[in-house]
């Protein structure tokens, strides 16, 4: 049996740790432009598409996100359709975070006074001007801290992928622990990488927000 | 014709019946000011000039334009119909030169160039020259209101529309705003004001209309209004805010 060196642990949870950020950042990306265009059309007044966006939110927010990342894996491949770990954790992660993110940033564009829009109106700016010149740039500047706060949840969220067999940190902590017997040490290990990584995006966004405060 | 007309507008509420068939003629170049109790509808009728309300019977047309629950031809009414709010509603992420380059530019499609110059002059105009780079943060109630007038009028309005727009200033700078107000009479400019100033609504003003229930209730020349109000509902609300 092969011996692990404690640089060997380290090594392998530093290359796993790769994963953890890659697909964080896939997450967050893909989060992202979903909720972005989640967040136009709900501003946009279609009424009709109201309850859709209540009834995703609701659903995205309201089921644990191992359950969403069960059903996503083993879900499609009952229907037939065959998904590998990385894209189930993906597409998982992705609806799990376009949901948070279009609620924090349709409660930031909802947060500006309603007399920005009327004056819009009055000079007869069109939706998307008004969008544009009036409404994103003050609404980006209240959602910028939560957005960032909220990307140390995709982080940790990323931690369930491990369950259906994607190798990141969590579960490159797994194995070795598997073939080392040293819990301790290797989810020592494990739990400060994750604090390395998140802890700088908690500073940032208290930055941000103590910054945007200061300047109101 | 009439500048602005209105034609017994009816607008409820749900089930609250908020305008009950209002009529009311505004030639060009007149000043009007709606005065009456606070939930007489008042602000809710000047709204509903320039569509930021819709009202469910009866007519409105400025000019030969109908005023209409369509997004296109609000926006066009909107060229015509200028409108200052109580609470001012600027853009605090723009300067006050920008606040007031932005319609034209986006909307008229003014170069840049043309709309700074004119931000300048509407600018000097309400006493602000040399206010151009200032934010709105920093400026003060009156300063921000004239900001908010200098943008309206950036787009050249047939008619500017006033809700209440001195109400939320400090005494001591209600001045500087009705003083604009004058100027803008003096250059022809057709005013419709809700306002709770009934010496600017007696001096300057050309007709005063008491809301009342949802009603004009009386109409007539500022003067004579304020002189010889006819029902008792105008005789105890002038008592009482004067």
């Amino acid at each position: 049996m092969m011996q692990f060196t404690d640089w060997d642990i380290l090594r392998n949870l530093l290359l796993a740790a790769r994963w953890t950020i890659l697909l964080s950042l896939f997450a967050f990306i893909g989060g992202g432009l979903v909720g972005l265009i989640l967040t136009f059309l709900r501003s946009a007044k279609y009424a009709s598409l109201n309850v859709f966006f209540k009834v995703y939110v609701e659903i995205f927010q309201g089921v644990p996100l191992l359950m969403q990342l069960f059903l996503t894996f083993f879900g499609l491949s009952l229907l037939g359709i065959d998904v590998d770990a990385w894209t189930a954790a993906i597409l998982s992660l992705t609806l799990f975070s376009s949901a948070y993110l279009h609620e924090i940033w349709r409660s930031c564009i909802e947060a500006l006074p309603k007399g920005q829009w009327e004056a819009c109106r009055t000079l007869g700016l069109t939706y998307a001007q008004t969008m544009r010149h009036v409404i994103i740039p003050q609404a980006i500047k209240m959602a910028i801290a939560p957005t960032v706060g909220f990307s140390v949840q995709i982080v940790k969220g990323t931690a369930l992928a491990s369950i259906i067999g994607f190798v990141e940190l969590t579960k490159a902590g797994t194995m070795l622990n598997n073939a080392t017997f040293e819990p301790f040490k290797v989810f020592g290990l494990v739990a400060l990488l994750y604090f390395i990584i998140c802890f700088p995006l908690s500073v940032l966004a208290r930055y941000l927000e103590n910054k945007n405060h200061a300047t109101r | 014709m009439p500048l602005v007309s209105i034609d017994k507008v009816h607008k409820y509420y749900g089930e609250n019946h908020v305008l009950k068939g209002v009529d009311l003629k505004v030639e060009a170049g007149e000043v009007i000011s709606i005065i009456g109790r606070s939930g007489s509808g008042k602000s809710t009728l000047l709204r509903c000039i320039n569509g930021l309300e819709s009202f469910q019977e009866g007519a409105i047309y400025v000019g030969n334009q109908a005023v209409e629950d369509d997004e296109l031809k609000l926006r066009l009414l909107s060229r015509s119909v200028g409108m200052v709010f109580q609470s001012f509603n600027l853009f605090p992420h723009k300067t006050a030169a920008e606040n007031v380059m932005l319609a034209p530019q986006l909307v008229l499609k003014k170069d840049a160039e043309e709309c700074k110059a004119l931000a300048k002059k509407l600018l000097e105009k309400v006493g602000l020259g040399d206010k151009l780079d200032a934010y709105p943060a920093n400026l003060s109630g009156g300063q921000q209101q004239r900001v908010a007038i200098a943008r309206s009028l950036a787009m050249s309005p047939k008619v500017l529309l006033c809700d209440e727009i001195t109400s939320a200033l400090d005494p001591e700078l209600v001045g500087e705003v009705l003083h604009v107000l004058e100027q803008l009479k003096e250059e022809g400019m057709t005013l419709i004001l809700v306002t709770h100033e009934m010496n600017f609504a007696r001096d300057v003003g050309d007709r005063v209309v008491f809301m009342h229930q949802g009603k004009v209730w009386e109409t007539g020349a500022s003067d004579e209004v304020f002189a010889n109000p006819q029902t008792p509902e105008l005789q105890s609300f002038l008592s009482v805010v004067r």
